[in-house]
């Protein structure tokens, strides 16, 4: 399909390199100004996203896990220069976005492609289908023939009909909506892929097949996807990698096996346990967190999950812990000063058969 | 029946008990018969609720699943007759202890609804009222119902917000819905539904707007509430890990109807429907990771063009000639076991 073999043209060679990470994000950080003296200098911050290192690999699946407030969107919207960064380095395919300007601004906007959340709130209501989908490749695009032809294309690569492209968006079921903006995202051939909550909106048998989708684009034209959820069945599904954020901070970040079967940041391990699933023994003791979420707004100079920890020690309030790869496993690295696997008392329900119910 | 209103918490369970058994068939609480509710639309009216049939145990909680527009809500809705205007029951009967509710007047169902029958909704911002206090809301919530004095309603409030877990919840009572975090409001509903103890709690996607790790807490608050109040639980989900977790019993809806119930047990080990088999596989939990999904194919039908006789046939894989016949009834398959299908097949995928 030239729809596949037009990504594979516009992709540069150099970073086919499976070894080189696509994106590299460094020291990442954004604060909002929450307060501010008459004069307008600021005295009171939010930090919503604090010293963020991230690598995302060439065609890998990267899961951004976290609970609403974490900072996930806002690290995705830094990454893609959506918001402003306040400090940190972004570096894609080479390129430092924080600096880039002009055309290898535009190509990196081609390159790397944002899929909202809410399939309702982010497709206009105005257009029909053709120009919603067409609207990021009128530059590249000469004829109107040929855009129709590619817009058909890409329909097809979505699994919509033909016939959708002289529709509206309020004629789809949401589903649909959401192809329709992976549709629009594919359209300027992107090899990076920010998913952010893609599935969160959708009724469990239209999910899966959605990530039926998403993997079989993965596939055909190699994108490199960093999948924002709060949902750790989907996560678990989808994900190579993982990396759990809490209030700003990445606290625990491995491959999906090790994040699943061993889980060491406090965080992490109650998040997991939180999870209703199929598969866990009911009424197992949970890990069940006390409280909310705290602030974001001038969080102290220490561990920021340390004010619901339940394995808290008097160093947690004093000191913000590195994120540092584990003895033996330098690619799961955990932010905890007095982390600890989960023992067999705690871990009893996991694995557990159906025979429970 | 109100003459155990005014009891202690500690006592409750114990002193409501001797009021339930024999009141109705089977010693349910509440039966559900018939019900069925129709939406005025342009081109007509369409039964959103159709024929609905289930009966709640005293302490029981009754999970009802199915996916955006199978009618769980406004089978909730029926049940405690706050359907919108364009709604209306047709046919059938929702009987609470041998009353039926459908055939009270106005004022006598306003008197059931909080007393009786308490309901949580989804979105406790828009169910509170943003410009009054929620001490104001829970005091006004006891003393209309006449079941006690202002100091009276103010010491429940506090309790029932201690109960749900509110910290420091008496300087709480003047604060604005507002001042809480989506949680906490939740818990606020949860506290306000439960001041005046009904015997039955509707709670529709109480957690769906919440993370995990709050849904975690409210869902064992539910538990224990049940365990020490005795009360029942109507959940309405999509989440089938939630019923999973929680639920003594499961419904399963379809365009409208049940199609099968049974208990939590029974249904996640052997489900029968093929659309309640074709749910749980899609969940991801069942599919090793990175392997494809198994998908229900097409779509959920429209209510203005329900499929004439089964209504799951054109999405369904065990689907014969019978099933574009005629329309098949709930029928009772084993104890406590029901199911709407002419042929169902054995569950392919073995729950993990």
């Amino acid at each position: 399909m030239s729809v596949e073999s037009s990504a594979a043209t516009t992709r540069s060679p150099s970073p086919s390199d499976p070894s080189e990470p696509l994106l590299v994000v460094r020291g990442l950080g954004k604060r909002f100004a929450v307060e501010r003296t008459f004069f307008g200098r600021p005295t009171s911050w939010l930090s919503a996203v604090d010293a963020v290192d991230l690598d995302v690999r060439q065609g890998e699946t990267l899961a951004l896990v976290g609970e609403s407030g974490c900072g996930k969107s806002t690290l995705a919207r830094l990454i893609l220069g959506l918001i402003p960064a306040s400090e940190g380095t972004i570096t894609f395919e080479g390129l430092d976005v924080r600096a880039a300007k002009g055309a290898e601004l535009r190509r990196f906007r081609r390159r790397a492609q944002l899929v909202f959340q809410d399939p309702y709130g982010s497709l206009d209501p105005r257009m029909k289908v053709d120009a919603i989908v067409a609207e990021g490749m009128a530059r590249e695009q000469t004829t109107k023939e040929q855009r129709r032809a590619r817009v058909l294309e890409l329909l097809d690569l979505v699994e919509l009909a033909p016939d959708a492209v002289d529709r509206f968006p309020h004629e789809f079921s949401g589903g649909q909506r959401q192809r329709i903006s992976i549709a629009r995202a594919l359209a300027v051939a992107p090899t990076f892929l920010i998913a952010d909550e893609p599935v969160s909106a959708l009724d469990v048998s239209v999910q899966s097949r959605m990530l039926n989708l998403l993997s079989d684009l993965q596939e055909r034209l190699n994108l490199t996807y960093l999948f924002i959820s709060h949902d750790m069945s989907v996560v678990r599904h989808v994900a190579d990698r993982v990396a759990v954020m809490y209030l700003g901070k990445i606290v625990e970040q491995a491959t999906a096996a090790e994040i699943f079967e061993n889980p060491l940041h406090p965080y992490t391990q109650a998040l997991l346990s939180s999870v209703p699933t199929l598969t866990r023994r009911r009424f197992t003791k949970r890990i069940v967190l006390e409280g909310d979420v705290p602030s974001a707004i001038d969080p102290p100079q220490a561990c920021r999950f340390a004010s619901r920890c339940f394995r808290v020690i008097d160093h947690c309030r004093v000191e913000v812990p590195p994120l540092e790869g584990i003895a033996g496993n330098s690619a799961h690295r955990v932010a905890c000063f007095n982390y600890e696997p989960i023992g067999a008392d705690a871990d009893e329900g996991r694995g557990s058969s159906g025979d429970d119910g | 029946m109100s003459s155990t209103r005014d009891c202690d918490d500690g006592e409750m369970s114990a002193l409501r008990a001797p009021i339930l058994p024999g009141t109705t068939p089977n010693g349910a609480l509440l039966v559900v018969e018939g019900l069925t509710t129709e939406i005025q639309r342009r081109r007509g009216v369409f039964p959103a609720v159709d024929h609905v049939s289930f009966a709640l145990q005293p302490s029981e909680i009754l999970g009802v699943v199915g996916e955006s527009g199978c009618g769980k809500t406004m089978t909730a809705l029926s049940i405690t007759r706050l359907l919108p205007a364009a709604a209306s029951v047709t046919e059938g009967r929702v009987l609470l202890e041998q009353r039926d509710l459908m055939a009270l007047s106005d004022r006598e169902m306003r008197r059931v609804r909080g007393r009786d029958i308490a309901m949580v909704f989804q979105e406790p911002m828009t169910s509170l009222d943003p410009s009054f206090t929620i001490g104001y809301q829970m005091i006004e919530t006891v003393t209309a119902h006449g079941a006690g004095s202002k100091s009276e309603a103010k010491a429940r409030a506090v309790e029932m917000l201690e109960r749900v877990g509110i910290p420091r919840a008496a300087s709480r009572l003047d604060d604005y819905p507002h001042q809480f975090s989506g949680g906490m409001r939740q818990r606020v509903m949860i506290a306000t539904a439960l001041l005046l103890q009904p015997k039955v709690l509707i709670a529709d996607e109480p957690t769906t707007a919440l993370d995990v790790t709050i849904q975690a807490q409210i869902l064992d608050l539910l538990r224990s509430l049940r365990d020490e109040l005795g009360m029942s639980v109507i959940l309405i989900t999509h989440n089938l890990g939630v019923v999973h977790e929680i639920a003594d019993r499961v419904a399963v809806m379809y365009a409208g109807e049940v199609v099968e119930t049974g208990t939590v047990a029974s249904i996640f080990a052997d489900p029968r429907h093929p659309y309640t088999q074709g749910l749980l596989s899609s969940m991801p939990d069942l599919t090793p990771p990175g392997d494809r999904l198994p998908v229900i194919v097409g779509r959920v039908p429209e209510l203005t063009s329900l499929p004439p006789a089964c209504r799951f046939a054109p999405r369904c894989p065990n689907r014969i000639a019978a099933c574009d016949a005629s329309h098949p009834d709930l029928e009772t398959i084993d104890e406590r076991r029901e199911l709407r299908c002419y042929n169902p097949k054995p569950f392919a995928q073995r729950p993990v």
